[in-house]
């Protein structure tokens, strides 16, 4: 319980997040992205580069513990192995992202917000995600756990 | 550049927001806060990765959390794109990535790229990269919105 609780206030913080910073509109995403269109927005880049503070610190915080506060042990993904897969993945994110102006975490936000264009946004990207998973499976290519302590 | 509609302060204390919210699911859960995986765990739809009511609770947080603002602060204002098409191909696109390339904005950008990951930084570059080319030829065939 104490762990659902958890993550529901990381949800939170974070949903809030999003709609502070302007993050939740698909519009201000899409004019950071338009970089010809003469109205360039950098909010974006501000967000970003307040999210990583707090989660730089977290990182050095992490090497010093043995395990997080309310689980046993960390599961975080290798962060080496650049394949293909990983490439050829993120290009097709991206590409997606910029053409609508909305990633998985603003849309399901916006749920709260827009719901009508926000729901038909995240139950496209869920069909993109069923379509990956009917592919046959390529083991080799399932993003790897870090192995190695720190 | 439109310095005059960007919000460089609210984006600072709303990023400030989402890195506290990484550093939470982090350090109090041990994992990664990335969207994609978290809900393509909640949906059923990702075999692996979180407990599956972690996934849903942190994922029943994101609307929470807008709703919240938007009650605190006033009306949160969004622009979507108009054109349903837009949306569609835009989702279908982006969820297929986000499960082929391990992550999305969240994950790679927010929590690798301050983890110094490497496959973090090359997944930020590619979609990054991508997205300015998205628009740009968008742009350019007339279809931006």
């Amino acid at each position: 319980m104490r762990r659902v609780i958890i993550a529901l206030l990381a949800g939170l913080l974070f949903g809030a997040g999003l709609a502070h910073s302007g993050m939740s509109d698909p519009s201000r995403v899409h004019a950071f992205l338009d970089i010809f269109g003469g109205a360039w927005d950098p909010t974006l880049a501000f967000v970003m580069g307040g999210a990583i503070v707090p989660m730089a610190v977290a990182w050095r915080i992490r090497r010093r513990l043995d395990a997080p506060l309310a689980e046993t042990s960390f599961t975080l993904p290798a962060t080496t192995g650049i394949t293909l897969s990983l490439i050829g993945g993120s290009v097709l994110f991206g590409i997606g992202w910029g053409i609508a102006g909305l990633c998985p975490g603003p849309a399901i936000a916006d749920l709260a917000i827009a719901p009508v264009p926000a729901a038909i946004f995240v139950a496209a990207t869920l069909g993109g995600m069923i379509l990956h998973r009917l592919l046959p499976a390529h083991p080799a290519e399932q993003p790897p756990l870090e192995t190695s302590h720190v | 550049m439109n310095w005059a509609g960007a919000m460089p302060l609210a984006g600072l204390i709303g990023g400030l927001l989402i890195g506290l919210a990484g550093a939470i699911m982090l350090l109090g859960l041990g994992r990664i806060a990335g969207v994609s995986g978290l809900v393509a765990r909640a949906t059923g739809i990702a075999r692996g990765g979180a407990p599956w009511p972690i996934a849903s609770a942190f994922i029943i947080g994101l609307p929470l959390g807008a709703w919240v603002v938007a009650l605190l602060a006033g009306p949160v204002t969004t622009r979507f794109p108009v054109s349903v098409p837009v949306l569609v191909i835009g989702g279908l696109i982006a969820g297929f990535g986000t499960r082929l390339g391990s992550g999305c904005t969240s994950g790679h950008g927010v929590c690798g790229l301050s983890r110094l990951s490497l496959r973090s930084i090359a997944a930020t570059a590619g979609f990054m990269t991508a997205g300015f080319a998205a628009v740009a030829v968008m742009r350019i065939l007339g279809a931006s919105w």
